[in-house]
């Protein structure tokens, strides 16, 4: 028996999708001729591409064939929820778009508040009103050709958010984008689409969230670029928590004009498969982004994050340092590809994968690709498997702390140098609420941080 | 407190100690004194409960109790300590945080309440004189960038917050300048009472100058081969330690 797909298996699942996509097309009818166009052309690349396999270099690690194999239904309306459930998830003083089943649910959002230059809308309510806005913008910076996902939500994007800050504008509480798969009997595909354009001096904070009502199996496809303008600074978080029987498969595109400063931190602890591409392109003199994440995983989840950061021009910084913390059978792929242009000269960047295996089970692939181009730069990378220090762990115990306390006391430290750095209160507490009900005697380790 | 009968140990089947007898009552300081190699750390551990070594006879009571039946943290709880030779550093865990935590275990197992983080921070205040430990260490994680001297110091401000009923002091002297090793010192003769005990394991006299025992005892290859008083100490400063060697052979021989 053979889990893989092939590449004929993977090509004819792609085809499965086109009786939806001539639903949607026909759901959309009215679309602009650029939009549909886009929509086709992406649809076709998708069908050209397929699902992927593990024959392509990219995919080497990540068998997608459980999603291949499934089918999965686009949300046609707002869902039923137990507004209880929604607002569990919600951070207190932040801006809010919630999101059912990739449909965007008005009575539990939150824009009463913006400040004047931040404008923020549901893409749906841009593809009604104003879909000319996208022109240009919709697909610029995350191809599609070279990725079937990419492709498929390009194809499909129905929903999501819409955020422009006008020059200097200034967001002071976080935006919560929070997507929520509901208890729905039929298993759902969503394809939340956002795109932020932070214009020159604009500052922001995004938090994305990624929650389950209800242990389900769904497919999120998520797709975020983010244009960041000359001195923009953008605050950009992932909290990818949902069931672990769902699937997420998510692009996020950075793009970097001059001098201005992207920090992203992924944190996934849900999911059965996960997938995350995340790239980064510098093309400004000076610009820099920190590229962080933190992944929790256990049972048989699986996680593969794939970076790429483009060091297209000189004196541009870029830091990644990603850290797992895996037990029992999880498996995690860490990809990280830098990439320095000819003359991208003082290129500074730094990567480090570092992964804590708690149990014999638990696998890691960790993979740094450097191509490098230009001949005046500092580029590292650093990588770590390892298990938990039992010096330190005696030492603890012949404090007086018992022994799972001692060991999730120091699962804990290895995860706070990145929880650390969640600087939106509400998340941050969200995290390491996680980690005190995740470890074993999580009660002392919160007593004693 | 202590009672120690005939104890032998092992690593890998490699024989460490080779029956140990050791009798501490409350309030007495013990000095084990040996050349490197004679097993000393090994008892310190072996009596912190160090999974790495075999236990293969004679038996450790403390407080009435087998303390080979015990895990390390129930060790600890009962009102053991042992200030380690290596104090490890751990990133991550804050030193204030960590002995908490250790002191909250300690005394939920002793049926008392947990400590406020008011009496704590005025509890650790108080002990952290005793050392002369600087406050930024506190907040620092545990040992991490410590010097040598800071780490050995830090080890006796967690046993000065812990209160042990019996402390062990692995080579605590070691690396120490004299400054350090006199704060080191009167630190420990601060928790010196008529209920507490300490068992003082070190390869120089020069420590016990300032922390006076009451017994001296001399391990050898895995025994103990002469007891005496603090004058045994000062005997050993003297003659060093190939007099015993060359005695404990010729007894051997005879």
């Amino acid at each position: 028996m053979t889990t893989t797909a092939t590449l004929e298996e993977g090509a004819s699942a792609a085809t499965a999708y086109a009786e939806d996509f001539e639903h949607f097309t026909a759901e959309h009818r009215g679309e602009p001729a650029f939009l549909s166009s886009l929509r086709h052309a992406a649809f076709d690349r998708f069908v050209a591409l397929g699902f992927p396999t593990t024959d392509q270099e990219d995919w080497r690690f990540t068998n997608v064939a459980p999603i291949a194999r499934g089918r999965f239904h686009r949300a046609a309306g707002l869902p039923k929820v137990s507004a209880e459930a929604v607002r569990q998830h919600f951070h207190p003083d932040s801006h809010r778009l919630v999101f059912l089943d990739g449909v965007f649910a008005p009575e539990f959002s939150e824009l009463s508040a913006l400040p004047s230059g931040v404008r923020v809308q549901s893409f749906g309510e841009v593809l009604r009103t104003e879909p000319g806005r996208l022109e240009g913008v919709f697909a610029r910076h995350a191809r599609f050709e070279e990725h079937p996902f990419v492709a498929l939500s390009t194809a499909f994007a129905s929903d999501g958010a819409v955020v422009e800050m006008a020059r200097g504008a200034l967001l002071e509480k976080p935006l919560q984008l929070l997507y929520l798969g509901t208890a729905s009997e039929t298993v759902r595909v969503s394809y939340p689409r956002n795109l932020v354009r932070a214009g020159e001096a604009s500052q922001l904070t995004l938090i994305e969230t990624y929650a389950s009502l209800a242990e389900r199996a769904s497919w999120s496809a998520p797709v975020t670029e983010i244009w960041t303008g000359s001195g923009a600074v953008v605050d950009h978080y992932k909290l990818q928590k949902e069931s672990t029987a769902a699937f997420h498969t998510a692009t996020l595109q950075f793009y970097q004009e001059r001098s201005s400063n992207l920090f992203s931190h992924s944190i996934s602890v849900g999911g059965a498969l996960v997938r995350n591409d995340v790239n980064a392109v510098l093309d400004g003199e000076g610009a820099e982004c920190t590229l962080n994440g933190l992944y929790v995983l256990r049972g048989s989840q699986f996680l593969d994050n794939h970076m790429r950061v483009d060091h297209s021009k000189p004196h541009c910084s870029s830091f990644e340092l990603f850290k797992g913390i895996l037990d029992e059978k999880a498996r995690a792929v860490f990809n990280g590809r830098i990439f320095v242009a000819k003359g991208a000269q003082k290129t500074d960047a730094k990567q480090s994968s570092r992964n804590l295996l708690l149990s014999r089970q638990a696998l890691v692939n960790a993979n740094p690709q450097l191509e490098i181009f230009a001949d005046d730069v500092k580029c590292t990378h650093g990588s770590t498997v390892g298990q938990l220090d039992e010096e330190a762990i005696f030492y603890l115990r012949s404090r007086g702390i018992g022994e799972d306390a001692a060991r999730s006391l120091l699962i804990y430290a290895f995860a706070a140098d990145i929880v650390e750095r969640l600087k939106p209160e509400a998340l941050r507490h969200e995290v390491e609420e996680f980690l005190f009900h995740r470890l074993p005697k999580g009660e002392v380790v919160r007593q004693a941080v | 407190m202590l009672e120690i009968r005939d104890l032998k140990v092992s690593i890998d089947d490699k024989a460490i100690l080779k029956g140990i007898d050791l009798t501490i009552r409350p309030g007495e300081v013990h000095a084990i004194m040996g050349p490197n190699g004679s097993g000393k750390s090994t008892l310190a551990q072996v009596m912190a409960g160090k999974e790495d070594y075999q236990v293969t006879d004679g038996s450790i009571r403390f407080l009435g109790q087998d303390l080979t039946e015990l895990d390390p943290e129930d060790r600890a709880r009962e009102g053991l300590f042992l200030a380690f030779q290596y104090p490890v550093e751990i990133p991550g865990v804050s030193n204030t945080y960590f002995l908490k935590a250790a002191l909250n275990a300690i005394r939920k197992h002793r049926g008392l309440p947990e400590i406020d983080a008011v009496d704590f921070l005025s509890l650790v205040r108080q002990k952290m004189k005793l050392v002369k430990m600087d406050e930024a260490l506190l907040h620092r994680p545990v040992n991490e960038g410590f010097s040598g001297g800071e780490k050995k110091r830090n080890e006796i401000f967690h046993m000065a917050v812990l209160e042990p009923r019996l402390a062990v002091l692995d080579e605590t002297d070691s690396g120490l300048d004299i400054d350090a090793l006199k704060i080191v010192a009167d630190g420990v003769n601060a928790l010196r009472s008529p209920d507490r005990s300490f068992l003082v394991i070190t390869h120089y006299q020069r420590l016990l100058n300032f922390i006076v025992p009451d017994f001296v005892h001399v391990l050898l290859n895995g025994r103990i081969v002469r007891s005496g008083g603090k004058e045994l100490a000062l005997e050993l400063e003297e003659k060093g330690y190939s007099w015993l060697e060359e005695e404990v052979a010729a007894s051997a021989t005879a």
